[in-house]
């Protein structure tokens, strides 16, 4: 019954055999890449076109606006940086502003990586971190200016204050998420070599939080860049030692607008080394040779 | 009253010989919500050296529980578990556990460090270069010598857990724990990988405590055969495995089926009771 049914629906055919040709015969089982092939495939080359082709956009616009006291051309843009940079001015302003801001993202780090810490040994310092995070991540860095001002006068301490509360909470924030996202399995592997505490934490969740760790640092260091920016413009003179921030806003006031453009333009340019060259080393090293990330 | 253990492949447990490892009454209860709930009840069971003692039953049995229970990451509402005579009160290497999921490989470490990685920081080797002539030697015990240097995301699911054996067999702790450590694989590869375990076996003789479902992983792996039923967990059976040369056969069938009886007379008296 069952055969005679299946064979009034099924569609008869015979049956096929074949051999598979042998690789060599075929040919192109492997081949490599033509030239723009591997070009489209380069991602610095293709990042160095797109930048390209913005400065060329911007160098239109700025022709055809052809006013330099309100959109110079990328080449006069150029010129200042390169007449700042050989006065000595502006490598004095990037280091300078560097400076307070590595210590700023250092003592934030430390700071975020205690907090952290303390929010995975223990129940309390959780809710200590939750609660702060909720409280402090909101509040621009800038809101606490003047403030900082009135506890730690015109200077660096001020400075540095702001930059740990623009990282500390982001850096936090990223870290804790990431150690809680690390795997049941991977947990329960470590405490199972008899690792503890401080091994614990240091051999098996952070390296498994490290993408998001990763993350954490970049937003810190975005962070950190815009409020000292921003900060430097409200005082900068501080003992003489004007960072970036303070370099725009003086050329500014001198109507020197192609250098308020150099000015932008270094944070820029030092924003895409960061990101491009010292975080992405950070990460092909690390989580992209694992496979942690693609 | 089920088919008596061959000759060769079970070993003498007299009375005189003292348990590796001792379940005794063990509850295990779990919180999930807002509800307490028992894994496994009085459970109890004895672990001789050398044993391949496998864990069988279906899914909510609690032989997982159990077996994590073992390793130390749950502790019994009720009963004790001992190890050498030692109350089981948290995980550690004397006790390393394989899983089932691939992720259990550190991402961040090759393959070598991997199965270097517990030796040192354990503490059971102190000099590196010992700590990897080990890791190498198991390596090569399941056919890994070629992928010493690889990332764990470079291999397959079967090497990935050849990686976690090796990495367990290498700490030669007194018991390995394998919680279904070849079920997310495919047929082919799980039948290979059996076939991998048991050679190993016969190589060093180490303690093994197997947890499956699958009634015929149980028969081909096991020289004792616990078996669990569900909701909670308690044990139904304690039987002796076959002789190698009769894994596969008419006992193993018979073997079974009387097994399947077993477990899923369970499952009928279940549907009239909700039903």
């Amino acid at each position: 019954m069952a055969s005679v049914a299946q064979s009034a629906v099924l569609v008869e055919r015979p049956e096929i055999r074949t051999t598979p040709q042998l690789a060599s015969s075929i040919g192109a089982v492997q081949r490599e890449l033509g030239f723009w092939e591997r070009a489209y495939g380069n991602g610095p080359l293709r990042k160095f076109i797109l930048l390209a082709i913005l400065a060329g956009i911007w160098q239109i616009y700025g022709v055809s606006v052809g006013n330099n006291l309100l959109f110079p051309t990328f080449t006069d843009t150029i010129a200042a940086m390169w007449s700042s940079i050989q006065s000595g001015t502006l490598p004095a302003r990037v280091w300078a502003s560097l400076n307070v801001l590595l210590i700023g993202y250092g003592a934030g780090l430390a700071l975020a990586a205690i907090l952290t810490v303390l929010a995975i040994s223990t129940r309390i310092g959780e809710d200590i971190m939750v609660t702060l995070t909720a409280m402090f991540s909101p509040l621009p860095s800038i809101a606490l200016l003047p403030l900082a001002m009135i506890w730690f006068g015109l200077g660096m301490g001020s400075l540095v204050f702001v930059l740990i509360h623009s990282v500390l909470w982001a850096v936090a924030l990223n870290t804790y998420s990431g150690f809680r996202a690390t795997s049941t399995t991977l947990r329960m592997v470590g405490r199972n070599y008899g690792l503890r505490r401080w091994g614990y934490i240091s051999k098996i969740l952070i390296p498994a939080a490290l993408p998001s760790i990763i993350t954490g640092l970049k937003i810190g260091w975005a962070f950190a860049w815009r409020t000292l920016i921003a900060a430097e413009m409200v005082f900068g003179v501080s003992s003489g030692q004007g960072g970036l921030g303070w370099f725009i806003f003086q050329n500014k006031n001198m109507l020197d607008i192609p250098s308020v453009f150099a000015g932008l333009l270094a944070v820029i340019l030092i924003g895409l080394f960061v990101e491009g060259v010292v975080f992405k080393l950070l990460e092909d090293n690390t989580i992209r040779r694992w496979n942690m990330q693609n | 009253m089920y088919p008596s253990p061959g000759p060769k492949d079970t070993q003498q447990t007299g009375p005189h010989v003292a348990p590796l490892l001792n379940i005794e009454d063990v509850t295990l209860q779990y919180v999930a919500g807002s509800m307490v709930i028992t894994a496994t009840y009085q459970v109890s069971a004895k672990v001789y050296k050398a044993d391949r003692f496998v864990l069988l039953g279906p899914s909510g049995c609690g032989k997982s529980t159990l077996l994590k229970a073992i390793g130390g990451f749950h502790k019994p509402t009720e009963g004790t578990i001992r190890l050498h005579d030692k109350i089981v009160t948290e995980p550690g290497p004397d006790r390393m556990m394989v899983f089932q999921e691939f992720d259990q490989l550190l991402p961040w470490q090759s393959v070598t460090e991997n199965v270097m990685f517990p030796l040192l920081c354990s503490g059971k080797i102190r000099n590196r270069k010992e700590a990897r002539d080990r890791a190498l030697h198991y390596l090569e015990k399941v056919n890994l010598s070629k992928f010493v240097d690889s990332h764990p995301h470079m291999l397959s699911g079967g090497m990935k857990q050849r990686v976690a054996i090796a990495r367990g067999m290498a700490m030669e702790p007194d018991v390995l724990l394998m919680d279904e450590p070849f079920a997310a694989l495919d047929a082919l590869t799980r039948v290979k990988m059996q076939d991998e375990l048991l050679e190993l076996w016969d190589d060093t003789h180490f303690t093994v405590l197997f947890v499956t479902h699958s009634i015929n992983e149980a028969i081909k792996i096991g020289n004792r055969i616990m078996l669990m039923s569900p909701h909670p967990g308690q044990v139904k059976a304690e039987l002796n495995g076959l002789a190698r040369d009769e894994i596969v056969g008419p006992k193993a069938k018979e073997l079974e089926r009387y097994i399947h009886q077993e477990l899923f007379a369970d499952k009928i008296e279940e549907g009239v009771n909700h039903g």
